[in-house]
């Protein structure tokens, strides 16, 4: 079932079963039959730490989404809330619970299992709605970092960033420390922190002084991870506004990947039979499950997608090949090793029909003319080509009334490769969104300038192009099949973070000083000791682990770009990733974007 | 069953399945569809019933999944779910004889005996247990060893403040908030609002805090006493959201005028009043001609929604799409809205030229681009660039006379030949031809248009003329 957390070179399935120990314990407390009331964005971080017949095991006999109104009638003795910390929640648990029928017997008895954190402002909220006293157990289930991949860690904390660059709120910094501290707990003590930030000096101190308060924390195990890198979004806001052209960015930025799942438009995957349903086209979407173990995938997931297309045709080659394989089998033992490697080659098969589907898919959008223009404004401000003036594409986009989303991304983007955009600039682009899409969004535009994405240019000097010549962010003879560059993830343009990650680990920061200077936020580095034992003696030619943890999230493409360098040959480092969570434009925008519809409640 | 037994007969003798062989110039599309062909070829062959592979429901939804789960559990109560409703209504009345469980975790209680000013770790332990017991037994404490203490033990100011600035030093929100709500409960305002200036941090928790438990009042006063008075102001706007009623979120918008925004942001508070203004008068006067059903725009093209808190250039679509000839002295009039709200030349014709383009209104359309010089002689001229004019019109549809007018207007050639021979403007494409003297391609233009028609003929008349000096 998780085998793919094994694979990588940490094995995070230790990481999965600590999380999955501590949900036993914590069902097993309440005793006899149970229902979990789910908060509903919970259900897919959860899926991946838990399946049903864990909780089966644990007398959870029924499941419901959280919503207002009164609760289903199960027969059970316990009904447990799941949910995250948030207020408007709490209204809906209020709600259920003073629906809850008193004369039913037997009578249920109510839990909450917060997560990732108890929250005092919520129990205050349920007291003041005089409710809280009707909880047994009010308990946390720190489900801090979240195995997604061999290599990958997610917080899947939505609102992480706004939080951390809006409001000031440094929850999620503590949350993401905690969780660092648990890693330590199960895979040693990292002796080497660098960071560049200032959520990235808050952490650090937070993990110190966490260690420091924990006298009995000395633990003896092994470290597995040499050095930890902390980077703020904030100090590379370029990259993620960018589209990805990887084939999982591309996959992320068009249908959206939620906790390794995605939803594809059905009608490519006709079904598997005819007959099996009858001649309809299936009008559910296509949920399919996007990680490392499936073969294939792991292969061309991180590959620019111009790269994609030959992987495909070259496995439909072999997986024909094979199957003709049959009409040299003559003797009964020859049928009989092909029959034997029947279900193998099915699954390929099966593996190599979804992803001709979905590149095919792809393949229609990233065609179409406006992606082109699109891609094509995107790499000219990148590239430095006229970001100082109003672009006519931009102003196409918004008469024609494309997304707003759309036109943010752009527009932030220009901003951001122009160190802020000249007043008139600003003003009028501000101008012609407020008159199109409504002067509401005014709030929205007033986010997006307090994150530092849409600003006015202050100091008159921008220092976009000497960021990006002296890190080389932008390569012209990028090559897309057979890549020897990070910039191949965005073709051409190399994703700053990863930069900073990849000349960090040679030749370090100092010969970057002068740049790293020009970021937001102080660059540091500590050290933790290790008790002698500890200390690492490294075998020749052996590669140094570096988590690199990216506080307020980080795109598939950046993803893509540190395991590349990890597989390069003489790289000499491997990375694992963690972050707050896994972002692409579009969705980190929206999380900046003012809700304008008011609360239901 | 059996039918599959035969397939499979069939499979092992006949030499059908063959494997693709791809051509490697093919372009990746074609290698795409070639590779889908040749994987839903082997389907047949490979797929039997006993399918070992992981189960999963057509959603993609791993069987046993929670979310799976969820929706199979909730089905299977969802009927008696509907008939039991009825006994909703007693919930709350019978409520409050249920015998309340005493809490045992609440802010003034939940402190208890604690003589020196507590650390910062075990200020968190006690109000959020969070040890890092969780995942790494290690470091795991014994429940005993965490220290309740409460808040209520601190009284003086000066220990109000150590203790805040503890809960800052630990980063974790959910104390610093414990902290807050104890401070604005024993602490009088100014104070507080003081203290809160010089502590940044748990500053803007508090106007976090403030913001989601919604207390509009203390937010206000807060951010104003921090002299944030554009954040007021922007706070104070958004509350316009929450008002559905459209006259009094008018009047609440008139109020937002005189805050205090930038200067930029000033004049767009007042538009969106302006505006909104409009739409009611608009409104209140459309509803009525459609209702009574006098006016042939509205029999004809039935209103699908109300104009009320759209934005400003879909209102000037809809006035250019129900009041076009208006006169500018009528608020619905385009003319009128162009000129309030300043819209610019190209965001005007723009709009004018989707709202009457889609009426099929031709003559709105050309009168749009003609302009009069002072000897009047006319000129067609498109602050928009003609091939954008073109572009609308084809995506409503514009017949071939109406397009081809415009696509010659197009100066750039190339983008000109593009576009008409994409839209079968055949006299435009024969014409731009024939100016660049290029016989080749003209000739071989023919084969585009029909056979014995105007075209044919007008591209052989073209041909035979000895007067062209052509370049090839």
């Amino acid at each position: 079932m998780a085998a793919h957390l094994s694979s990588g070179r940490v094995n995070l399935t230790a990481l999965r079963e600590a999380g999955r120990r501590e949900l036993r314990e914590f069902l097993d407390k309440c005793a006899g039959s149970k229902a979990i009331v789910w908060d509903e964005y919970l259900t897919g971080p959860f899926g991946l730490i838990a399946q049903y017949s864990l909780l089966k095991e644990h007398e959870v006999e029924k499941m419901f989404t959280l919503k207002p109104g009164r609760l289903p009638p199960a027969d059970v003795k316990n009904i447990i809330f799941f949910v995250r910390p948030k207020l408007e929640l709490m209204d809906i648990i209020t709600d259920n619970v003073l629906r809850e029928d008193r004369g039913r017997s037997p009578q249920r008895d109510f839990h909450i299992l917060f997560v990732p954190r108890r929250s005092l402002l919520c129990e205050q909220w349920l007291k003041e709605q005089g409710v809280l006293g009707s909880f047994i157990h009010r308990e946390q289930y720190s489900l801090d970092l979240i195995p997604f991949d061999g290599d990958l860690l997610s917080m899947e904390s939505e609102s992480a960033f706004k939080e951390c660059y809006l409001e000031s709120d440094q929850t999620s910094l503590y949350h993401a420390a905690k969780g660092l501290m648990t890693l330590q707990a199960l895979y040693g003590t990292i002796p080497q922190i660098f960071g560049k930030g200032e959520c990235a000096r808050h952490v650090a101190n937070m993990m110190i002084r966490m260690k420091r308060e924990f006298p009995g924390s000395q633990n003896s195990i092994f470290p597995v991870f040499d050095t930890l890198l902390l980077l703020d979004r904030n100090v590379d806001l370029l990259t993620p506004l960018a589209t990805q052209l990887t084939y999982e960015g591309l996959i992320d930025e068009i249908y959206g990947i939620q906790n390794t799942y995605v939803k594809l438009p059905p009608e490519k995957f006709a079904p598997k039979k005819q007959g099996e349903g009858g001649k309809d086209l299936p009008t559910e979407p296509k949920k399919l499950q996007l990680n490392s173990a499936e073969e294939l995938y792991a292969e061309i997931r991180d590959k620019n997608f111009n790269a994609v297309g030959s992987v495909l045709s070259k496995k439909a080659k072999i997986i024909s090949a094979a199957f003709e394989e049959r009409h040299h089998a003559k003797t009964v033992g020859e049928i009989k090793q092909f029959v034997s490697q029947l279900p193998h080659m099915q699954a390929a098969r099966s593996s190599l029909a979804n992803h001709t589907s979905i590149a095919e898919l792809i393949k229609d959008i990233t065609t179409s003319e406006d992606f082109f223009d699109n891609l094509t404004v995107e790499q000219e401000f990148m590239s430095g080509i006229d970001t100082d003036k109003v672009n006519n594409y931009i102003e196409d986009c918004i008469a024609q009334k494309h997304p707003l989303i759309k036109i943010l991304r752009l527009v932030c983007l220009q901003s951001v490769c122009n160190s802020g955009l000249k007043q008139k600039v600003l003003d009028h682009y501000k101008r012609e969104i407020l008159q199109t899409y409504g002067y509401e969004h005014i709030l929205t535009l007033n986010n997006l300038e307090k994150a530092g994405l849409l600003k006015p240019q202050t100091s008159g000097r921008n220092n976009y192009p000497t960021i990006r010549k002296t890190l080389r962010l932008w390569m012209d003879d990028v090559n897309e099949q057979n890549p020897n560059d990070i910039s191949y993830v965005y073709s051409g343009y190399a994703p700053l973070s990863v930069r900073l990650a990849q000349l960090l680990a040679r030749p370090g920061w100092r010969s970057i000083e002068e740049v790293l200077k020009m970021l937001p936020g102080p660059h540091f580095e500590e050290r933790q000791q290790l008790p002698t034992g500890l200390q690492k003696k490294r075998q020749h030619g052996e590669n140094r682990v570096t988590l690199v943890f990216f506080l307020g999230g980080v795109t598939y493409a950046e993803i893509a770009a540190l395991r590349f360098l990890s597989q390069m040959e003489d790289g000499g480092t491997e990375y694992v990733i963690a972050t707050t969570k896994l972002i692409n434009g579009t969705s980190w925008i929206k999380s900046l974007m003012d809700k304008l519809e008011p609360a239901p409640f | 069953m059996s039918r599959a037994r035969a397939d499979e007969e069939e499979y092992w003798h006949s030499s059908k399945f063959r494997a693709f062989t791809f051509d490697d110039e093919d372009d990746e599309l074609s290698q795409l569809k070639e590779s889908k062909r040749a994987v839903n070829s082997l389907r047949d062959i490979v797929d039997d019933d006993d399918d070992d592979l992981e189960r999963v429901s057509w959603s993609g939804e791993p069987v046993g999944s929670i979310s799976w789960s969820i929706k199979e559990t909730a089905s299977s109560s969802t009927s008696s779910l509907e008939g039991r409703d009825s006994s909703l209504q007693k919930g709350s009345s019978s409520y409050a004889a249920f015998p309340k469980q005493v809490s045992s975790y609440s802010l003034s209680s939940l402190f208890k005996g604690r003589n020196k000013l507590p650390s910062f770790q075990s200020l968190s332990d006690a109000l959020s247990d969070t040890g890092v017991k969780n995942y790494a037994p290690e470091l795991r404490r014994p429940k005993a060893e965490y220290k309740i203490c409460s808040l209520e033990r601190f009284r003086s100011l000066q220990d109000k403040l150590v203790l805040l600035d503890e809960a800052v030093a630990g980063h974790d929100g959910n104390v610093i908030t414990a902290v807050l709500i104890f401070l604005k409960r024993t602490l009088r305002r100014e104070i507080l609002f003081r203290e809160l200036e010089v502590r940044q941090v748990a500053l803007c928790h508090l106007i976090h805090f403030l913001k989601e438990t919604g207390e509009q009042k203390l937010l206000l006063d807060l951010l104003r006493f921090l002299d944030r008075t554009e954040e007021v102001a922007l706070s104070q706007y958004r509350e316009h959201l929450n008002i559905q009623d459209v006259e009094k979120r008018r009047e609440f918008l008139k109020g937002c005028i005189g805050l205090p925004f930038s200067a930029e942001d000033t004049s767009h508070i007042q538009d969106h009043y302006t505006l909104l203004e409009r739409q009611i008068i608009i409104e209140a006067n459309d509803r009525h001609l459609e209702t009574a059903g006098q006016s042939e725009i509205f029999r004809k093209y039935p209103r699908k929604a109300s104009i009320l808190n759209m934005p400003l250039v879909t209102t000037l679509f809809y006035s250019c799409f129900y009041h076009y000839t208006e006169a500018e002295g009528t608020f619905s009039s385009p003319t009128n809205l162009k000129k309030t709200f300043k819209i610019p030349d190209k965001q005007y014709v723009l709009t004018a030229l989707a709202a009457r383009a889609k009426l099929r209104a031709w003559d709105d359309v050309d009168a749009l681009f003609t302009t009069k010089n002072w000897l009047g002689y006319t000129k067609k001229k498109a602050p928009i660039g003609f091939h954008r004019v073109v572009e609308i019109l084809q995506r409503n549809n514009a017949p071939v006379q109406v397009l081809q007018e415009y696509v010659r207007l197009v100066e750039d050639v190339e983008t000109r030949l593009n576009l008409a021979t994409k839209y079968k403007c055949h006299d435009v494409v024969i014409e731009t031809y024939k100016d660049l003297k290029d016989r080749i391609q003209l000739t071989a233009y023919k084969c585009k248009v029909e056979r014995g028609s105007a075209e044919e003929e007008k591209i052989n008349s073209i041909l035979n003329n000895m007067q062209i000096r052509w370049k090839n």
